[in-house]
């Protein structure tokens, strides 16, 4: 209580009319300085979110996983139908596999954030950078 | 059965249906589908019925979850992300409360099968698609050529940007389904070291605690994933639905 007191006349040196004035007028200063202190908070919480899921282990490890492996497998699909229809086993294969793992690479690389996104190559280069040294 | 942990996933038959030699048997599976949607849908409806200004406490779930999605949907793909909105709202309402559902003893987990979880990730990657197009015409294919690339390297990078595309789809959904299934085997397997090493007698059920304590802590980790994996599904549709508004500039 004191201490309250204390405080809220030091933030008003002139106001004799004692606690009230003295308490209400800290309570606005408060609630300035909370309402600065949340927008604040709230500006920087939207990019720490993406980064909060990625930095439980087990999330991550399944995650990067199912990257690399649907870009490999995807490539395999698309090589298999080319050698069907065309006919040109196994070269198509082949070539799907490697184009697959490059694809599933660059997807591992992006889900982590070490490569920029396709649309946002140009423009938002800093905050990914930022993420990649966050990790 | 009580040692085996695929088992939990089995579908079985409830009412045999057969249309023109397709099987379309209303199954568990089936159930537990109309199961959660006609819960989620229940409990925003009931808890929305007499609203009030102050919200009690379960209008207050409702009004936090739809202000969670909001956000993120805005965060994810700019407002103009929010048309999208009552589509990311299911499909994050869905894919949460079958995964909650899931960690009832003896019910069936909706999402443990990939072919649930694709059938989601291919809704959510073809609307995409067909938005993109209808959006921006043939526009929508700047997504796949990235700027400032060699002239020689770009069949290549595109046909890369293609497959990573197509990619999609699958790693969404098997994110979400080996999620899923490995969390519940897991749970599952020792669960019934329990039960074996507490049928062997004093040393037994003196060495049953450690995988008990497993147990206890594994739970509390699938209800965790049961949310994580919802919220990292909404997210990525999110993100997807951003290519199809925003394709490379």
């Amino acid at each position: 209580m004191d201490e309250k007191r204390g405080s809220g006349g030091s933030d008003i040196p002139g106001s004799s009319d004692g606690t009230e004035a003295g308490r209400s007028e800290s309570l606005d200063a408060r609630r300035k300085r909370l309402d600065a202190e949340l927008s604040v908070r709230r500006k920087v919480e939207p990019e720490g979110g993406s980064n909060r899921e990625a930095s439980k282990g087990y999330a991550l490890a399944v995650k990067l996983s199912s990257e690399f492996i649907a870009g490999v497998v995807v490539g395999v699909v698309l090589g298999y139908l080319f050698d069907r229809f065309l006919g040109t086993s196994p070269w198509g294969l082949i070539v799907f596999l490697l184009l697959g793992f490059c694809a599933g690479v660059l997807n591992v690389l992006r889900s982590t954030g070490a490569v920029a996104l396709p649309n946002q190559a140009s423009g938002n280069q800093a905050v990914t950078r930022r993420e990649d040294d966050g990790k | 059965m009580a040692n085996d942990p695929i088992h939990q996933f089995q579908i079985s038959k409830l009412v045999p249906i057969e249309i023109g030699g397709l099987d379309l048997s209303f199954t568990n599976s089936s159930l537990f589908m109309v199961v959660t949607v006609a819960a989620a849908a229940g409990f925003l409806f009931l808890t929305t019925a007499n609203r009030g200004l102050v919200p009690s406490r379960l209008q207050s779930i409702s009004e936090m979850s739809y202000e969670f999605v909001a956000s993120m949907l805005r965060d994810g793909a700019g407002s103009q992300g929010m048309r999208f909105f009552p589509m990311v709202f299911s499909l994050f309402m869905f894919v949460l409360v079958a995964n909650l559902f899931g960690m009832f003893p003896y019910f069936f987990t909706v999402t443990s099968h990939l072919i649930v979880t694709f059938a989601l990730a291919m809704l959510v990657i073809g609307t995409v698609v067909v938005y993109g197009f209808w959006k921006h015409g043939l526009h929508f294919l700047n997504l796949f050529v990235p700027s400032g690339v060699p002239g020689i390297l770009m069949p290549l990078v595109v046909m890369i940007e293609v497959i990573s595309f197509l990619s999609r789809p699958i790693s969404l959904s098997v994110r979400l389904f080996a999620n899923m299934l490995a969390g519940h085997i897991t749970l599952k397997v020792f669960a019934g070291f329990v039960a074996a090493l507490g049928s062997m007698g004093a040393l037994g059920i003196g060495g049953a605690i450690l995988p008990l304590v497993m147990v206890v802590a594994l739970t509390g980790l699938e209800f965790l994933v049961a949310f994580l994996q919802a919220y990292v599904f909404a997210v990525l549709t999110c993100m997807y639905l951003n290519d199809a508004l925003h394709p490379g500039h």
